[in-house]
């Protein structure tokens, strides 16, 4: 291990330790195109990478709210079934011809009071927040199945649109609606973690909670809020899924937030809190979206090996920040 | 009197009551257990008999937990076991040939704690969060089970194999025996040997007790081993009780209800002590709960609705700074407490 350190430091760029994750995963999502580009025709193109966004903007949205929770130190285990919920009641006043604007912003709302008063809860009863999302899921998910058991088609004419826009860039690349709504997600939220006292207070928190109370930091705010940050951000996801898939559905968006957790990790952003990039989460999402292209390519291969290399990146990406922590002390 | 409130199973047995109570107004000869054909009936028996594999879950869980960790593999452990024991079942020439069970029981048991030693492994060995070693297996598991499958729901029709989740043997339900004979080992193995000590103190404080000569890796390994063949065992009984195995769905979740069961139970997610009476209970009221809601009419939809609703009622009742508040308010002001997680409180 010491040699590793020692390799660094005497090589001509100084590279900053916490990099390290960030830049193994990008270095990652870069090999995973170029080797998909040698092996099959027609992959390494603009489009493909611009494709994962596309299929994946809302995973981006839910990810970066889970990046939150996870530099304080906590979990979100709600935000599945928020995202469901979320196509639920959208879906179902949709129906009822309620205004597109109107059905976003209740549905927003609705995520952030669910995301506030889980945050509540685990902050003045200090409930583990395992727990506390844990009931915050079956809460959603039970909303879900008494809003409707089937799948609710959306035929509204904002909606419609929002899926069937595609906006073009240069080349034949095309992106649609929902990935600039995510891109512009992912840098509000990158602006609030390091530019406002908001983002320093969740460092602080995640590093440590007991030191930031002692600093004075409000701490019990800033615990809330990310709480909050997350509600929201899987209300919005649940937004963008409504518009990629037309329906509300109770079974949507089932396990999501394991691929929300699993893209955190792969970004290198440690669970313990305190450490770790916004852009890391991005790339994360990148890398899970492009293993289910490569699957989709190769065609052989049966959707459970997806799983199964999600594992296998899980436990490599693991070893690698144990290995830096290791290093560190 | 206020001894008996302050005790840690009071309020889970007052839920427990409670939702029996419920059921005594709601649902006729709820109480009533039948002999018919040599074999136990009732509402009772459903509950222990359909909540068996989650109260084997939870005891391994129980012990997972009791040393600072969480286990979330249990439910792809469920799949994979019951997957594995299918497909060899099914490879049989002769399907009703216990010999032939027995091996694919055994085969399934032996890859199910291979795995627990796996997450053991990472945990003690490499030194990884459990929540984040055993998401590896939760999410990787999952995978394998249905590459065992090959995608397949795989169905065996082999009386036997059946025994394991739907057969009765001595006018009971195999399983509920099964559960009784884990339960009194474990309960051996921990309370009247040193075991449980060792797992206490190892969940109290790992470098101490590594420092006071407790050897704090092979009891990790030993605890994940262990929960990792309570899961396997009840992975058999959930595919034995519909003779298949469906990689995708067998034990979907379970992981949730058994860390559930053994909270409600009082056992503290920080470690350093838990109760074993406390996780049946826990599980038996979330059977309960699920059995109710069928049984009283209410929409099967809002089953989750109303395990949400008791998940945090009982959580807030455990919860030092929600009596606190509640129940205290006059006496002292609210204060926030900086040491949430101190292991401190735990032992107290």
């Amino acid at each position: 291990m010491t040699s590793i350190a020692g390799g660094l430091r005497s090589g001509r760029v100084q590279l900053p330790q916490k990099y390290i994750p960030v830049l193994v995963t990008a270095g990652l999502f870069v090999a995973m195109f170029v080797a998909g580009g040698i092996r099959y025709e027609g992959f390494a193109t603009g489009q493909i990478v611009l494709n994962v966004f596309v299929d994946n903007a809302f995973l981006l949205v839910v990810a970066v709210g889970m990046t939150f929770v996870i530099l304080t130190g906590g979990i979100d285990l709600s935000v599945g079934s928020v995202v469901a919920l979320s196509t639920m009641i959208a879906a179902s006043l949709l129906k009822d011809g309620w205004p597109a604007f109107g059905v976003i912003g209740l549905v927003l709302l609705i995520g952030a009071v669910l995301g506030l008063g889980m945050g509540a809860i685990i902050h003045y009863f200090e409930i583990q927040p395992f727990i506390v999302t844990l009931a915050g899921m079956f809460l959603a998910r039970g909303l879900c199945y008494t809003i409707g058991t089937d799948s609710i088609p959306i035929e509204n004419g904002t909606f419609t649109s929002f899926a069937q826009t595609r906006i073009d860039l240069v080349g034949d690349m095309w992106i649609s609606p929902s990935v600039v709504i995510a891109v512009l997600v992912v840098l509000a939220a990158a602006y609030v973690l390091h530019y406002t006292r908001l983002g320093r207070n969740v460092y602080a928190t995640g590093g440590s909670e007991q030191s930031a109370l002692l600093m004075g930091l409000p701490v019990a705010r800033t615990k809330i809020a990310v709480y909050t940050i997350s509600g929201f951000c899987s209300a919005l996801g649940g937004v963008l899924l409504s518009f990629y898939m037309l329906s509300g559905y109770g079974l949507h968006a089932v396990g999501m937030e394991l691929d929300a957790i699993a893209a955190v990790v792969i970004g290198g952003t440690l669970l313990t809190g305190g450490s770790g990039y916004l852009l890391g989460t991005v790339l994360g999402v990148l890398v899970l979206g492009l293993i289910q292209t490569i699957i989709s390519f190769e065609g052989t291969l049966s959707s459970w090996w997806t799983k199964i290399f999600i594992g296998l990146l899980l436990f490599a990406f693991i070893l690698l920040q144990r290995l830096i922590t290791a290093r560190r002390r | 009197m206020t001894r008996f409130i302050r005790h840690r199973l009071f309020w889970p047995l007052v839920i427990l009551a409670g939702l029996l109570l419920l059921n005594l107004f709601f649902t006729d000869n709820f109480f009533r257990i039948q002999m018919k054909d040599g074999h136990l009936y009732g509402s009772l028996i459903d509950i222990f008999r359909f909540g068996a594999p989650l109260i084997l879950v939870s005891l391994g869980m129980t012990l997972v937990i009791a040393t600072g960790g969480i286990d979330l593999s249990v439910g792809s452990v469920v799949a994979v076991a019951g997957a594995l024991a299918c497909l060899q079942i099914s490879d049989l020439s002769d399907q009703n040939s216990v010999g032939g069970v027995l091996g694919a029981v055994g085969i399934a048991l032996v890859l199910s704690v291979i795995l627990g030693a796996w997450n053991g492994f990472l945990v003690a060995g490499i030194g990884i969060q459990p929540i984040i070693a055993t998401l590896i297996l939760m999410v990787a598991g999952r995978g394998l089970a249905q590459l065992i499958t090959d995608g397949q729901i795989t169905t065996v029709n082999s009386s036997p194999y059946k025994l394991i989740g739907g057969g009765y043997w001595l006018t009971l339900p195999f399983g509920i025996i099964i559960v009784a004979v884990v339960l009194a080992l474990t309960a051996f193995l921990t309370r009247r040997l040193a075991l449980g000590l060792l797992i206490e103190s190892v969940g109290g404080n790992a470098e101490a007790s590594r420092l006071s000569g407790i050897s704090a890796r092979g009891v990790l390994m030993m605890v994940y081993a262990f929960c990792a063949l309570c899961a396997g065992i009840a992975g058999l009984m959930i595919s034995s009780n519909v003779s298949s195995a469906d990689g995708n769905n067998a034990g979907l979740w379970i992981e949730l209800d058994a860390i559930l069961a053994v909270v409600i139970g009082g056992t503290s997610l920080a470690g350093g002590r838990f109760s074993l009476g406390g996780t049946v209970l826990g599980a038996l009221i979330i059977q309960t709960l699920t059995t109710t809601i069928y049984s009283i009419g209410v929409p099967p939809e809002t089953t989750l609705l109303f395990k949400a609703l008791v998940v945090t009622i009982v959580c807030l009742l455990q919860s030092p700074a929600f009596r606190e508040k509640a129940f205290r308010r006059r006496r002292r002001p609210v204060a926030p407490s900086p040491a949430t997680e101190e292991k401190v409180r735990v032992s107290a």
